[in-house]
């Protein structure tokens, strides 16, 4: 009986195996690094309809962060500042800077700047700004070193399990409620500063259903 | 007072005349020659159904849930009750090919193929349900334990999630059972095949099939493991499906008969489904000579046995009921009896407490017409039993104030007539491209595989020596 296959056939096989073994690791390290928030949301900086920049205003200039988001030690959502704000200075300062052209405009007509949000969590997920800052959660834990943003972007992928690392383990992001605006702050002893503080401070970080997805 | 005892011949498996070459070419003749016009006509009906339950899935997941008839109360309707008839209806494919092959039935052979095929196109048509019952169809990899980026796992506590893993370890153990089995024969197809299309696909299916003794060595071993890994399996499976209803507390659902309630009718459907579909591909086929009455009468048996089972169940039921004094328990069987559902009662009692019992009768058991019918009606009444199951118990439990009735809506009906076209799409490619009945064992159990029917001398077939030898003894009391 004549042979069906070429002699090569025999090969086949192995190399059916060997490409299927590389198809689904690289379809499994592919969907584990591209389809995370880690590749798709970190580093979102849209453009905004000013170009305000954090780096001058909080790095230069050396402001608290509370002076523009005043709410963040009293409400769950940390404001973004008004129009009125922005005028306490520039009324005065640059008054005739093309940069601040929609913030004059804003001023005149009572129309508000449309910013772009660019951390934004989906809406059944309740997140508390005072929850945290009053415990020792720095700004620059979760935002990164705004002081050096000229444009605002998106640090962290603020996934589930990304809020749960430290949900779980506190102690190595907390630090003394005095020093949460302070940009760079860094000690040696962290972890144990850190579980001296949770002690002290009695943090008890949720990690039920409930507390943030009520 | 003296009597004789003699052994009662067991029938010939197969009957006609065939020798290997004549069963070969009887069963390879239909993968192998051109399309029925019949054929084409079946095929194309099968494919509107299955255009009518893509366009109901479609529709579901466009417009959400709600489109079905689901109340609160009732919350769990047709998709439901449909995927636990399908599951079960499967069941039988499992039985006849891994549990009769433990009991070293040869009459499984007839109908093994054609079962396991039914299996896995049943537990396809199964598999739709619990998918799109769900309201978020889009985040149903959740149910699997995957690590992820929310850090969530699924609760391994519910019964649902052993859903997940029961019916999809069935699917892929019985698409490997059948596959297994399928590779001698499509050896058997690639050296028939005339067209170059034809020897190439059945030659790479048969992945190198050489029919060697080691081949056939390695084969039995495997089968053997899979049929002793299958046969646990489809107990459990369908253990696991009573378990969605049985580890509540509904009244009429938190009960511990429902495992092997559930796994007996589950048999009994399947052997309906098997027969049912049997009778006609025997006909239409020309296989009279393999799926014989003999085997016909078997499965009759196990039918009659199963759904003996299943009666009892209801009885025990209604007793549980009545000697639990639970108020519940005793409230929702009388509403059975009597209930809002009690049509569907009445027509369950019928199908499935009375049609059986016809079957203690040797001429109705061998009679294809009556078999025929006795069929359809056992699967309509499984239909009806997993039918008061869900929705009876569900619409009338603890609070009167949460009593509603359940009635189906359109887009229910169409869905569950769109399974039988995905399921008969499937079957027909079946019958046309692979072999319906598993030719290599078939020929295992004829009288010229058995070595002892040869003759010593010339070593050519001797018929004579298969007649069954009849040992009389005689015995005085």
């Amino acid at each position: 009986m004549a042979q069906i296959f070429p002699k090569w056939a025999d090969e086949v096989p192995r190399q059916l195996l060997l490409g299927l073994i590389i198809f689904a690791t690289a379809a499994v390290a592919g969907v584990w690094y591209y389809f995370s928030p880690e590749y798709t949301d970190v580093g979102y900086a849209p453009e905004q309809p000013v170009p305000f920049s954090h780096q001058m205003h909080a790095g230069q200039l050396d402001f608290d962060c509370q002076y523009c988001h005043t709410n963040v030690f009293e409400s769950k959502h940390a404001n973004v500042p008004a129009t009125e704000t922005c005028m306490n200075c520039h009324n005065q300062v640059m008054t005739d800077s093309p940069r601040l052209e929609k913030v004059r405009e804003s001023w005149e007509t009572g129309e508000a700047v449309e910013w772009i949000r660019v951390h934004n969590l989906p809406d059944y997920a309740y997140f508390n700004h005072a929850a945290h800052v009053n415990v020792g959660v720095g700004c620059e834990s979760c935002h990164g070193r705004v002081d050096r943003m000229e444009v605002v972007q998106q640090v962290e992928p603020l996934s589930m399990s990304w809020c749960l690392d430290c949900h779980r383990n506190p102690e190595q992001q907390v630090r003394p409620v005095e020093e949460v605006t302070t940009m760079g702050y860094e000690i040696v002893n962290q972890i144990e500063k850190g579980q001296e503080l949770v002690s002290e401070n009695n943090i008890n970080p949720p990690t039920d259903c409930q507390s943030c997805h009520y | 007072m003296s009597t004789d005892y003699q052994y009662v011949p067991e029938p010939k498996l197969v009957k006609g005349d065939h020798t290997f070459g004549s069963i070969t070419d009887l069963i390879a003749k239909t993968p192998l020659s051109p399309t029925p016009k019949l054929w084409y006509l079946a095929f194309g009906l099968a494919n509107i159904l299955l255009i009518v339950l893509l366009g109901a899935i479609g529709y579901l997941i466009w417009d959400g849930t709600g489109i079905w008839g689901l109340n609160n109360p009732a919350g769990w309707g047709w998709a439901i009750i449909n995927f636990v008839w399908w599951v079960g209806i499967g069941h039988a494919g499992t039985l006849i090919s891994a549990i009769l092959f433990l009991f070293r039935q040869g009459w499984r052979t007839a109908i093994n193929r054609f079962a396991e095929a039914m299996t896995i196109f049943a537990v396809m048509c199964a598999g739709i349900f619990p998918a799109i019952h769900v309201g978020r169809i889009w985040v149903i990899y959740w149910v699997f334990p995957i690590p992820n980026q929310m850090a969530a796992w699924p609760n391994f506590s519910s019964p649902l999630l052993w859903d997940v893993f029961a019916v999809s370890t069935y699917f892929t153990v019985s698409l490997l059972f059948w596959y297994v089995g399928l590779i001698p024969d499509l050896a058997t197809l690639r050296d028939k095949a005339k067209s170059k299309v034809a020897k190439i696909s059945y030659g790479i299916a048969a992945l190198g099939w050489t029919g060697s003794f080691r081949n056939w060595w390695n084969y039995e071993k495997a089968y053997m493991i899979l049929a002793g890994l299958a046969t646990p399996l489809v107990l459990s499976v369908h253990t696991i499906v009573s378990f969605d209803f049985a580890v509540s507390v509904i009244p009429g659902w938190h009960s511990t008969i429902f495992p092997p309630y559930f796994v007996a009718g589950a048999i009994y459907s399947g052997f309906a489904m098997v027969l049912t579909l049997m009778l006609i591909a025997r006909k239409i086929y020309g296989l009279e000579d393999i799926m014989n009455i003999d085997i016909m009468e078997k499965m009759n048996l196990v039918m009659m046995i199963t759904g003996n089972l299943v009666a009892f169940a209801y009885l025990m039921e209604g007793f549980v009921a009545w000697y639990s004094g639970y108020i519940y328990e005793q409230g929702i069987f009388w509403l059975y009896v009597v209930g809002p559902y009690a049509w569907g009662f009445w027509i369950l009692m019928f199908c499935n407490v009375v049609t059986p019992q016809f079957l203690w009768f040797k001429n109705i058991r061998r009679n294809v017409a009556i078999t025929f019918v006795i069929s359809i009606i056992v699967n309509i009444g499984m239909w009806f039993e997993r039918f008061m199951i869900s929705v009876a118990s569900l619409s009338t439990d603890f609070m009167p104030s949460a009593w509603d009735y359940y009635s189906p809506s359109f887009w229910d009906i169409a869905t569950y007539i769109g399974t039988f076209g995905l399921f008969f799409t499937f079957f027909l490619l079946f019958l046309r491209f692979l072999p319906m009945v598993a030719i290599a064992e078939v020929k295992g159990v004829m009288p010229q595989a058995d070595p002892h029917n040869y003759d010593g001398e010339t070593n050519e077939f001797d018929p004579s020596k298969t007649e069954p030898v009849v040992v009389q003894q005689e015995q005085t009391v």
